[in-house]
């Protein structure tokens, strides 16, 4: 019997039509947007002015604050203009718009291919390099991995978690990380042990991908303390609380983080980054995003740089399909459609989904019937109907005593309801208004 | 025989007994309530809207009796008559109060800002606020999901279905603010009603600079400044790049609405210009309906 987590779940088909593509190198764009807010926490700050020359890697604005992180140039050329630019949630955000000028990168990275397995920073040196370097959660949540290298006084890691889950449907690029880039994740799992001090790492993988766990284990047959832990599929086991209840069986407790119970868990991209920024002084610049959906004509998974638009990346795809009625950056089940296809790729963009008309609308509402399907497959153990309702009708005191922040918003009930309810979005509203009141009350 | 007598005697002593009991309790403990409250209650509209600032008209009918000054305090729904009433029982000065009505500042209609792309999310403003910036380029205006509608407890406005804009039944707007609150984009305001209903107000809450603005919705205010420069009254700043017209400053002279280029100014109201065409008047201009 594979372990799995213990509360909840769901199984959409995984359609992972993707995963036998290779990592492809994405051609340059002619110009890149780079958003200045790419992470969770405080947007950074720039010096630069229209017209600057500027190197591939160089830092083009600084982290602003401790949770924050730097952005460097994915592309070398000119600063066309800062700007402000609606982003993929409609909203007018600050951005650096740059021309690319050849591909000219900065002398401190090192941009050889061979594998550098010896670790010569120190653990302090390590968390330094990976906030310097910009690198951010590459799952989705971009949270600035630094901060979650530095467990708060008092508390004690004692095992790292990978997550090379990928439970989104469609989603294929840690899949892909995992098979063409095993040797330098495998380093980059002990940079972060090393960072961490801790002697456990255990990669969590769902049994979908049995050649990225075969592959892995080849790899890691040798190596002290590094296990790969086979995982059953069940939609959301790439949360982080979920995939540590899976692989460790620790129950992490309601508005606390994982290093509550000992553990902590970094994305397989992420991973990669942090091998690439330590051993090869390689700033977070691009990523691997998964372009695909039923009617796309070549799913391909792209190494694209940082700002590049979305729809260079639909165009090297095959272009956007006849019947196309809805795109979506991330997966089916937690991504946000997009509301203009240039907005461009960013630090937690892991792939863009084109999804025909049939299957891109909403079934019409129909009235809640009590039969309890959300309860049961609600992984955090909620109850979505009633959440929706205390949301809706302002029932704030409540809907923070059913715990409602602590809703992750994986949207399995939303998925589950046989009534079409939009439990999610009534919840999320919920949360952000139950959200203002406590950081008010502080 | 006497079993019954005992029986009864007992209860009738028990009975007694108890009424001592309570008649001595409800002296001792008498809570003193102002009658004053029960008779301004009354004469209060019994709307319970909130319009007043408090949880209901009892809690208002309170405030008002425990008030030594009631010149700051207006139920908008009862207006001047009731205050007035209120005022006479209580024997205060009443307040001065205009009163006001509810204004729609957005005029992105379907015509005015295309819709470039399509939300099938829940119908409610607030959710598809938090979720992003709208069907439309403008991130500022009117969603249209009909948030202040579902809040107006007196039957005072209605979503046009042409034009996708909530519209605001004059006559039956009490300015109790509901809509204001409900309103995730902060787009309806209270303004004073104004002489004969008559009122000037920039139609626009786009806040993004000029050239954005108007490539989003034909009729916002780009910011440019042309009213503020003709008003002889300082009533209108510019801020954001959006113009704000002072309802206490404004005299309705009607300077600043011919000369805005996107006719994001509206005149509510008013007989048309004698000089101009009738052409120059909005379109939203009947007397009963108004936004």
């Amino acid at each position: 019997m594979l372990k799995t987590f213990s509360l909840g779940g769901i199984h959409p088909a995984d359609r992972k039509i993707s995963a036998g593509k290779s990592i492809e190198v994405l051609p340059l764009p002619k110009r890149v947007v780079v958003p200045l807010a790419q992470h969770i926490g405080a947007p950074a700050k720039t010096e630069l002015k229209k017209g600057d020359q500027i190197k591939t890697g160089q830092v083009i604005a600084k982290s602003g604050g401790f949770v924050s992180a730097n952005i460097h140039s994915p592309v070398s050329g000119k600063v066309f203009k800062l700007d402000e630019v609606v982003d993929a949630s409609g909203y007018r955000k600050p951005v650096i718009i740059i021309d690319v000028e050849g591909d000219e990168w900065d002398e401190s990275i090192d941009r050889s291919e061979t594998l550098k397995t010896e670790i010569s920073l120190s653990s302090e040196e390590i968390i330094k390099k990976v906030g310097e370097m910009g690198i951010v959660g590459m799952g989705g949540a971009t949270f600035p991995a630094h901060v979650k290298l530095s467990p708060p006084p008092g508390k004690k890691c004692d095992v790292l978690i990978i997550n090379g889950v990928e439970c989104e449907p469609f989603l294929t690029s840690d899949h892909r990380v995992m098979l063409e880039k095993g040797d330098e994740l495998i380093v980059g799992v002990k940079i972060l042990m090393k960072a961490l001090k801790v002697d456990r790492a255990v990669i969590g993988i769902e049994n979908n991908k049995p050649d990225a766990i075969q592959h892995l284990t080849t790899l890691t047959e040798n190596e002290q303390g590094i296990e790969i832990q086979p995982l059953k599929v069940q939609y959301p086991q790439g949360g982080e609380k979920q995939l540590i209840d899976a692989v460790i069986g620790r129950q992490v407790p309601s508005g606390k983080l994982p290093i509550e119970v000992g553990a902590v868990v970094h994305n397989v991209g992420t991973t990669l980054a942090v091998y690439e920024a330590v051993q090869k002084n390689k700033p977070l610049i691009e990523r691997v995003v998964t372009v695909t959906g039923p009617g796309v004509s070549k799913p391909s998974n792209f190494l694209a740089r940082i700002g590049t638009p979305v729809s260079q990346l639909i165009e090297a795809a095959g272009g956007l399909p006849d019947n196309t009625g809805k795109v979506i950056g991330g997966g089916p089940m937690m991504g946000k459609a997009l509301s203009n296809l240039e907005v461009p790729i960013t630090k937690g963009s892991s792939g863009i989904l084109v999804l025909p008309h049939e299957e891109a609308h909403r079934k019409p509402v129909e009235n809640c019937i009590r039969c309890g399907k959300c309860v049961s497959v609600c992984p955090m153990g909620l109850e979505p109907y009633l959440l929706m309702i205390e949301a809706e009708k302002e029932l704030l005191d409540r809907a923070e005593s059913d715990n409602i922040m602590d809703c992750i918003e994986c949207g399995s009930c939303s998925f589950t309801c046989p009534a079409n309810r939009p439990l999610l979005d009534y919840i999320r509203l919920g949360k952000g208004n139950v959200g203002k009141i406590i950081r008010n009350r502080n | 025989m006497s079993i019954v007598l005992i029986t009864i005697l007992t209860l009738a002593g028990l009975g007694a007994l108890a009424a001592v009991i309570l008649y001595l309790a409800s002296q001792k403990f008498k809570v003193f309530e102002d009658p004053r409250i029960n008779q301004v209650e009354e004469a209060l509209p019994a709307a319970n809207c909130g319009g007043c600032g408090f949880p209901g008209c009892r809690a208002f009918a309170e405030a008002l009796v425990k008030a030594d000054d009631i010149s700051d305090l207006n139920c908008p729904v009862g207006g001047a008559d009731v205050m007035a009433t209120v005022a006479n029982i209580l024997g205060k000065e009443m307040g001065k109060s205009d009163p006001l009505v509810a204004v729609v500042r957005c005029n992105g209609t379907c015509e005015h800002r295309p819709r470039l792309n399509e939300y099938e999310g829940a119908t409610s403003c607030a959710v598809a606020a938090a979720l992003y910036g709208g069907e439309t380029g403008c991130s500022y205006g009117c969603y249209g999901l009909g948030d202040c509608v579902e809040a107006c407890d007196f039957n005072a406005m209605y979503m046009d279905e042409k034009t996708g804009l909530p519209v605001i039944i004059e006559d039956n707007c009490v300015a109790c603010g509901a809509c204001v609150d409900a309103c995730p984009k902060e787009i309806i305001e209270l303004r004073k009603k104004g002489p004969k209903s008559r009122r000037i107000f920039v139609s626009c809450v786009n806040q993004d600079k000029g050239a954005v603005a108007k490539k989003a919705c034909d009729v916002a205010c780009i910011g440019c400044g042309k009213c503020a420069k003709v008003c002889p009254f300082d009533a209108i700043t510019i801020e954001n790049n959006l113009a704000y017209i002072d309802y206490d400053k404004c005299r309705l002279c009607r300077k600043c609405v011919p000369v805005c280029p996107t006719n994001a100014i509206h005149e509510i109201n008013f007989p048309p210009p004698k000089p101009k065409p009738a052409k120059e008047q909005e379109p939203a201009n009947t007397p009963e309906s108004s936004n």
